[in-house]
């Protein structure tokens, strides 16, 4: 089988990619097309006083100018967050309340105030610029640790002190016990930046109310179609789950950003049943940076203990979460499950702690970004290891060695069990890979030209394939997260999968039609995935926390293993033999070890002729399954960057980057290694380049891409990709996701290369020019620093 | 509102239109060509790269008003009937793409980066690659593929261009 599983197949759905024939939501036009343009808050905190739409209703071509009152008044209902969250005094999280259109206040710049209809997208915004709004500035807050303060601005009424919840995992008392009798303890403050995902297709959507129906049609810009339409349905009562249809076509890049549901698409939704027309939206870019939900932006406080021989004694973390104005959808479970679960990172820790303190802000809402907490928990351990070899005079990969874990099934103290890895073998790879032995002389060779050259490493581990429903249902998640599929072999043998899943680039197309080549040893051109659209597809969860291969695709493998039995019991009645002696291979359904046979396309037309089937078979071959799985999964690796450093200048570049990844098995390596490139671009990115800048007040400063540093091609190096496989015990491939380690591994392991260069550790991210040459200057003359 | 005529994808194409209308305004709405993309409003992004008269511009930043009587191309206008252009074949053989979006830029870019490195005679290695994409960003390949892709297609264009001499 050729194009089966470990094969590097070329994408089937490259085709209409590289011909210009993708479908987008933008490029998407309806009959009787009208667009929406929306009136935004220039201000982080205000109350809305008036609205004056006179002069925009005027202009000709404006269909309607609709408002807050008037939504809320049809009944719609306020975006919510779907994962309660618990203090640690019992108390529920202090979620206010966020309508898609902003009522009486508004929180954060951006944030919606009323909307425009149009016959043009220009008339739209020009309108929209007409529309009068009166506000009562309110002073804001952008950063979360001077929200907490005493005085800050009240954002929510029901969240004093603008404190969302203050929750903690692990045991205090025996982590602060530990750290004390410590022969060494590491301190560490550290910022996690705040980041714009920005996938390069903006957000759109496009709603139609078909009224002779009573039916609703969106095409939308979704990592999770199914979801999108039950929060719509369920929440915000746009319209019953049955009379709404929620596609999302192919979608330029996700990153997290595109699995909340947003005010704009519940405004056009409803737009579209006000004015009888169908309603587009398409996002500018600095409507993007205003509204695509941030991530990160954590500052953590924590200490390590170590004993004599360098063993981790204790590792205690204090954690403020910035989450903006409102809480999106998935917010609350990002710095708490997502984020403290791991800071056990690769290591055998006996006492953690972490208090999390979540906090509103006058910024865009913060939620997952590729990894999701795991990035935020992987710095935090990472760089505390590197300090803490500095500070105790040992090799950094040594002192990592000592502490990694080395049997399986391992249970942390923050409730994760490690089911299977390799971590000593993955740092073997990724430091024969990176030549870590001839490190010394290319640093006396760079010495040579002015530069200093400094290596780092990252031992990243994080949690995917998220996840048990049961346990997840335990921490607070108002759903659970299994996957569907579907396998309908037709008529003529041909196959098409329906999956839960749903693709924005990671290329489930090929890659889940591979499983099912692999499996009936069929043509893979005779394997169509179906997925994005409610009305096709069954419900599914969706496609984000490197799930798909682990979930989605086990979900499949659950489908085919009942397709393969309704199979094996045909041809064995057709060919009067036994179930056991039948075999599947060549295209062909055989008895083993006789010239007796079908062809796998004979079998499809017996189900459904139903001429000679076995006594009480139904007709038909098409098999659906829903797969939970029975643990997370647990992708690892070790991660090696190599930098020089311009020490006059401060001009950094990353001369060798090199990822040993353990994802378990591994379907098509090419997918898998570019998923682990951009990840890792979108690591460095965070790294060295990345940060969306608020002032104190609320003002974002980073609207565009003139502000905010995008990585460009010649921001990053060609990157060197080792696998090291320990198999996933606990799904059926035996696979572990791969879609955010890149993110998670490559911030610190580019962070202590930079550190290691300019002999100091005082650097935060983004680790710019400037902010090296300051730190190298800093360390200079140390009374500058203060 | 202003007529304006231009060649698109070998085919003469006319239409009235406002004066405002970009050139990627027109080619996805006036007519219906939406493999050129929009992804910013700066001019950084690079997907609505196209070539205008044989040179490769981002559509978001010229008036369509201004450009009567132009040869346009396209990304719907590269391939030879159902034969892909090398570097289309380039960037599927090599993963140089996941989600698509970038994609026409960077094909359109890339192709406009070998045709003048060859017309030049300097070599296109690595680092000029990089330095040439600063106009075209990628969110999803972290550009390695990308890079690949290109290397791959400006061998394939050099033996096309010999092979024609």
């Amino acid at each position: 089988m050729s194009d089966g599983i470990g094969a590097r197949v070329a994408r089937k759905e490259d085709k209409r990619f590289i011909t210009g024939k993708g479908k987008y939501t933008d490029d998407i036009r309806m009959e009787n097309q009208a667009y929406a343009a929306f009136v935004r808050s220039p201000h982080a905190h205000a109350r809305v006083t008036g609205i004056d739409a006179s002069a925009a209703e005027a202009m000709d071509g404006v269909i309607a100018v609709l408002n807050g009152q008037e939504l809320t008044g049809d009944g719609i209902g306020n975006i919510i967050c779907g994962w309660a969250v618990t203090s640690k005094d019992g108390s529920p999280m202090n979620m206010g309340a966020w309508s898609a259109l902003a009522t009486e206040k508004v929180r954060y710049v951006g944030d919606a105030v009323a909307v425009v209809i149009a016959e043009t997208q220009a008339l739209a915004r020009l309108a929209a610029e007409a529309v009068d709004v009166a506000y009562e500035e309110l002073t804001g807050v952008a950063f979360a640790d001077a929200a907490l303060a005493a005085g800050a601005p009240q954002i929510h009424d029901n969240a004093p002190g603008n404190l969302i919840y203050d929750w903690e995992i692990g045991d205090q008392a025996a982590t602060d016990a530990a750290i004390a009798g410590a022969a060494h303890v590491t301190e560490l403050q550290v910022t996690n930046n705040r980041l714009s995902p920005n996938p390069m297709e903006p957000r759109s959507a496009v709603a139609t109310f078909d009224e002779s129906e009573d039916h609703y049609t969106l095409y939308t810009t979704s990592q999770n179609p199914h979801v999108a339409r039950l929060v719509l349905s369920a929440f915000y009562q746009v319209a019953p789950e049955h009379k709404l249809r929620v596609i999302a076509p192919d979608v330029g890049g996700g990153f997290g950003c595109k699995i909340y549901i947003y005010p704009e698409e519940i405004t056009c939704l409803w737009a579209s049943m006000k004015t009888g027309r169908s309603v587009k939206w398409t996002s500018d870019r600095t409507e993007a940076f205003m509204t695509d939900a941030h991530g990160r932006d954590h500052i953590s406080t924590a200490k390590m203990g170590f004993d004599a021989s360098g063993k981790i004694v204790g590792f205690g973390v204090d954690t403020i979460a910035n989450f903006g104005a409102y809480m999106s959808l998935f917010s609350s479970a990002v710095p708490t499950y997502l984020y403290a679960t791991l800071l056990s990172g690769q290591y055998n820790i006996a006492n953690i702690h972490c208090n999390v303190r979540g906090v509103y802000t006058n910024t865009v809402p913060v939620d997952a970004y590729r990894g999701a907490g795991r990035p935020e928990a992987c710095y935090l351990i990472e760089r505390m290891l590197e300090t803490a070899a500095r500070e105790m005079g040992m090799d950094p990969a040594d002192l990592r060695r000592k502490n990694f874990i080395d049997s399986f099934p391992h249970e942390t103290p923050v409730i994760m069990t490690y089911d299977a890895g390799d971590f000593a073998g993955n740092m073997d790879k990724a430091q024969a890979a990176a030549d870590v032995a001839g490190f010394a002389a290319r640093k006396a060779e760079a010495a040579g030209r002015g530069k200093l050259r400094g290596l780092g490493y990252s031992a990243y581990i994080e949690a995917c394939g998220i996840a048990p429903s049961a346990a997840v249902g335990s921490l607070g998640a108002g759903v659970g997260l299994w996957e569907s599929a579907e396998v309908r072999v037709n008529p003529v043998g041909t196959i098409e999968v329906l999956t839960g899943s749903h693709s924005h680039g990671q290329g489930h197309e090929t890659t889940f039609a591979q499983i099912v080549a692999d499996r009936f040893d069929l043509p893979i051109e005779n394997i169509q995935i179906v997925h994005g659209d409610t009305d096709k597809v069954q419900f599914g969860m969706g496609t984000y926390g490197s799930r798909s291969g682990a979930v989605g695709m086990s979900a499949i493998v659950k489908a085919m293993d009942k397709v393969e039995a309704k199979v094996k019991k045909i041809a064995a009645h057709v060919l009067e033999a036994a179930e056991d002696d039948i075999v599947i291979e060549g295209g062909e359904v055989k008895v083993a070890g006789t010239d007796k046979a079908m062809g796998w396309h004979e079998v499809g037309l017996s189900a459904y002729t139903a001429h000679n089937l076995p006594d009480g078979m139904e007709p038909g071959l098409k098999e659906g399954a829903f797969y939970d799985p029975v643990n997370f999964t647990f992708p690892a690796g070790c991660y090696i960057a190599e930098v020089e450093v311009d020490p006059e200048t401060g001009v950094t570049e990353i001369v060798q980057f090199t990822a040993a990844d353990d994802f378990g098995n591994i379907i098509n390596p090419m997918i898998v290694e570019g998923q682990v490139h951009g990840g890792v671009a979108q690591g460095i990115g965070q790294a060295m380049l990345e940060q969306v800048v608020y002032d104190h007040t609320g003002q974002l400063i980073t609207g565009s891409y003139m502000d905010y540093a995008m990585p460009r091609a010649d921001d990053v190096p060609s990157y060197t990709i080792e696998h090291n496989t320990t198999v996933c015990p606990n799904n059926p491939l035996g696979i572990k996701g791969c879609g955010e380690a890149g993110a998670i591994g490559a911030p610190p392991a580019v962070i202590n290369a930079i550190t290691d260069a300019i002999g100091t550790n005082d650097l935060q991210m983004p680790a710019t020019s400037q902010a090296v040459w300051t730190a190298i200057q800093a360390a200079k003359t140390p009374m500058a620093a203060e | 509102m202003t007529d304006v005529t231009m060649v698109v994808n070998g085919k003469a194409v006319q239409r009235s239109i406002d004066d405002t209308t970009l050139l990627s305004e027109f080619l996805r709405e006036n007519l219906r060509l939406t493999g050129t993309h929009v992804g910013c409003d700066t001019s950084q992004c690079g997907a609505c790269v196209v070539h205008v008269n044989g040179r490769a511009i981002k559509s978001c930043t010229a008036l369509a008003a201004s450009l009567d009587g132009a040869e346009v191309t396209t990304i719907e206008g590269v391939a030879n009937g159902k034969e892909l252009h090398p570097m289309q074949r380039a960037f599927n053989v090599h993963h140089g793409l996941q989600c698509g979006f970038c994609t026409p830029g960077m094909i359109m870019a890339g192709i406009d980066m070998v045709n003048r490195y060859q017309a030049s005679g300097q070599p296109l290695t690595e680092a000029t690659i990089r330095h040439e994409l600063e106009g075209n960003i990628c969110r999803c390949t972290g550009y390695h593929n990308i890079v690949r892709a290109i290397e791959d297609a400006a061998q394939q264009m050099d033996g096309m261009s010999k092979a024609a001499e």
